[in-house]
């Protein structure tokens, strides 16, 4: 039923406008002056003088990989959360073991000071 | 509500897991509150769980449990392979305290990460269903990836572990790919369905074949099976000690069980294609690591290419596929547990201050050092070699019996000759302790658990070779594969 | 309509490449992500069939593949990691302290 999406496309248009009528309206009040250090990257530091593509630091693999991990361990929530009525109390039950091993898990490297960045 | 999902036999079934994964999340725990020299209890933790389980299996291991609509059978098969997986791990966890002591790294994520992968293990053999199979797989083997590079400052380790990860990474995914044709033949994830609706299908049918042998190929890596092998040697040497012994035993262990579910269950039907392939590969695989072992320095590149050889041997019990060969598997899974370990110990308690230990030469003269120390790696390699009255030979004859059952003459000479090949370098080693004079005053440490392992591997690497027969009748358990 | 042998040939053309990169390519992250190829195509496989029979098995399956490949690749990048400070190399062919 087409009728069925006219609250889609309000929501959608209402979406379009907010962020257009905001700047606009922050546009017209908001003091304006313009000044050539304020386009520099650092406004307040020296120059940058090497390329941005340099290795990053292995902090941020570590970072990655624990959020891969956890990230994706959600998705059996998924299936579980839309099966929810049919499953009932086993399946809460199963789930809160799954994520009491996580829990585990995490209470472990947390201990461990995966999440310090040293 | 709640019958719908679950029943009793469920839990009854997985018992015993249920009780090493507790202990496994526990020794993580409490090896957060324990200061240094207080980790030798996470051993203890570790043990108390593996004694648990197996008291649990006991129990119940002539239930026959059948569990999950069938994903996990508890047969007399899987509980065979069970016990042989939970001795292994107990003797490996006695010889591990002493030698993280002196590589300090000394921490109890190492006992949590042996007791994970003994879990995959045990779900492995009990596994009817290919994903119960495939996410077991991938346990045991994840956790053995870091176990293989625990020594986090060693760069050998961290190589071996990487190599081990990287090919084992791709043969998962291979076997995988195969997994997913069988389900597409089938539409079932049940190896029995699967074998029922692979009956159906014309002979030689294309997808069938590709999934065999993209199956066979993932399953060959896993086993180590030549042209598929060159993993082994460098996981094997880089890995600290007692987890070579370890993943020379268990998991070795656990992917041929796999490879049997596989190979006589779901592909069955497939039998007249995939024996006269084993047959060439195991072939390949006795010869080359026999010979490449011949060359080796290193004690630990030694017994690598020795394991080679010995899945090679037992690719004949595959190939004969009757009830000797099956049988000759299984008994050959508890002596090689017994033997191979009981040598392995020895090359841990080598590993002293200064000193690796791995090489041949280092083991000069051991005999007027540590005469008793020689006289058990002697045994052990009487036994690796199959000489009677030792355990090995009870191994070797049953395989070898099988094939000349089955009328496979030519693979019974090949395995003969390769048992006298590899008698050569295992009384290489015998030679340098015996006959070379000794290079330095340092005698071996021998701490209270590699004791205990070594008494316990020396006991029935003796006893099965003098006295086999309680041994086989509890190896003639694993013959209910083929109900 | 894409039918069910549409999809079995991209996994296949996917597995292919994906073992071609694992033995052809010397950057281990390269052969990290050849591997994750692999993964993807059994993953393809796995929902094409699962829509062939009208079941849900294949489809669950392909999540506990995903799963499975995450806990994989992050053990993996641990390993890496491990080797990479020790080594300042991501070059397979420089790992060469054992026999390769």
């Amino acid at each position: 039923m087409p009728k069925n999406y006219i609250p889609i496309l309000m929501f959608m248009a209402l979406g379009c406008l907010f962020p257009l009528v905001t700047l606009a309206l922050l546009r017209l009040i908001r003091p304006s002056d313009p000044h050539k250090a304020k386009l520099s990257p650092y406004e307040c530091g020296v120059d940058p003088v090497y390329q941005p593509r340099e290795r990053y630091t292995v902090r941020y693999y570590i970072v990655a990989i624990l959020f891969v991990v956890f990230d994706v361990e959600t998705v059996f929530l998924f299936p579980w959360a839309i099966r929810y009525d049919v499953l009932g109390l086993f399946g809460l039950m199963e789930m809160l073991v799954f994520l009491g091993i996580l829990v585990v898990g995490f209470i472990w490297l947390w201990k461990q000071g995966a999440l310090e960045w040293v | 509500m709640f019958n719908q999902f679950f029943q009793v036999s469920d839990i009854v079934a997985i018992y015993p897991q249920l009780l090493l994964a507790l202990f496994g999340l526990g020794v993580l725990i409490v090896d957060l509150f324990l200061d240094r020299p207080w980790k030798v209890l996470n051993a203890f933790t570790a043990l108390l769980g593996i004694g648990y389980a197996t008291y649990a299996l006991f129990q119940i291991r002539r239930f026959n449990v059948s569990a999950y609509n069938g994903a996990i059978v508890n047969d007399s098969f899987a509980v065979y392979f069970q016990f042989v997986f939970l001795i292994a791990t107990a003797l490996v966890i006695f010889i591990s305290a002493r030698y993280l002591s002196i590589e300090g790294e000394h921490r109890g994520d190492y006992y949590a990460l042996i007791l994970f992968s003994l879990i995959g293990m045990n779900f492995m053999v009990m596994g009817m269903d290919i994903i119960t199979l495939y996410i077991a797989l991938e346990l045991m083997a994840v956790s053995e990836y870091i176990l293989v590079g625990y020594l986090r400052t060693n760069r050998q380790s961290n190589e071996a572990s990487l190599k081990f990860f990287l090919l084992g990474a791709f043969s998962s995914g291979i076997l995988l790919y195969g997994i997913s044709l069988l389900y597409g033949i089938s539409g079932s994830t049940d190896l029995r369905v699967i074998g029922q609706k692979l009956a159906e299908r014309p002979a030689n049918d294309p997808v069938t074949l590709v999934a065999l042998v993209t199956l066979a190929a993932g399953l060959l890596f896993k086993v180590a099976g030549v042209p598929f092998h060159q993993w082994l040697p460098d996981a094997y040497e880089g890995a600290p000690s007692p987890i070579t012994a370890f993943i020379s035993v268990a998991p070795k262990a656990a992917a041929f069980a796999l490879t049997l579910r596989f190979l006589f269950i779901a592909l069955k039907p497939l039998q007249v294609n995939w024996v006269p392939m084993l047959s060439v590969i195991c072939v390949l695989t006795m010869t080359v690591g026999n010979i490449t072992a011949i060359s080796q320095s290193n004690i630990k590149r030694l017994l690598a290419y020795s394991s080679i050889a010995h899945a090679g041997y037992l690719m004949l019990g595959m190939i004969a596929g009757n009830d000797y060969g099956i049988t000759g598997i299984a008994i050959y899974f508890l002596v090689y547990m017994f033997m191979n370990i009981g040598a392995w110990t020895l090359v841990v308690a080598m590993r002293r201050k200064d000193l690796i230990g791995d090489q041949i030469q280092d083991m000069s003269g051991m005999f007027q050092k540590n005469p008793a120390a020689a006289v058990l790696m002697l045994i052990f390699m009487l036994s690796l070699a199959g000489i009677p009255p030792t355990a090995g030979f009870i191994g070797k004859y049953y395989l070898f019996a099988s094939v000349i059952q089955t009328k496979h003459y030519v693979l019974a000479v090949i395995a003969v000759l390769n048992a006298a090949i590899s008698l050569y370098y295992y009384f290489r080693v015998v030679v340098v302790m015996f006959m070379n004079d000794k290079v330095d005053e340092e005698k071996m440490v021998l701490s209270p658990g590699v004791l205990t392992t070594l008494a316990v591997t020396l006991a029935f690497t003796l006893i099965i070779g003098i006295y086999p027969d309680p041994f086989i009748r509890f190896a003639q358990n694993s013959l209910s594969l083929f109900q | 309509m894409v039918t069910t042998t549409e999809y079995l040939i991209l996994a296949a053309a996917l597995f292919t490449i994906g073992v071609i990169g694992v033995l052809t390519r010397r950057n281990i992250i390269i052969i990290f992500m050849s591997i994750e190829l692999i993964l993807n195509a059994v993953n393809i496989n796995l929902v094409a069939f699962s829509n062939y029979w009208q079941q849900f098995t294949g489809q669950i399956y392909a999540l506990f593949v995903i799963t499975v490949a995450a806990a994989e690749a992050a053990v993996g990048l641990g390993i890496i990691i491990a080797l990479f400070r020790n080594k300042e190399t991501v070059n397979a062919d420089e790992i060469d302290l054992l026999k390769w």
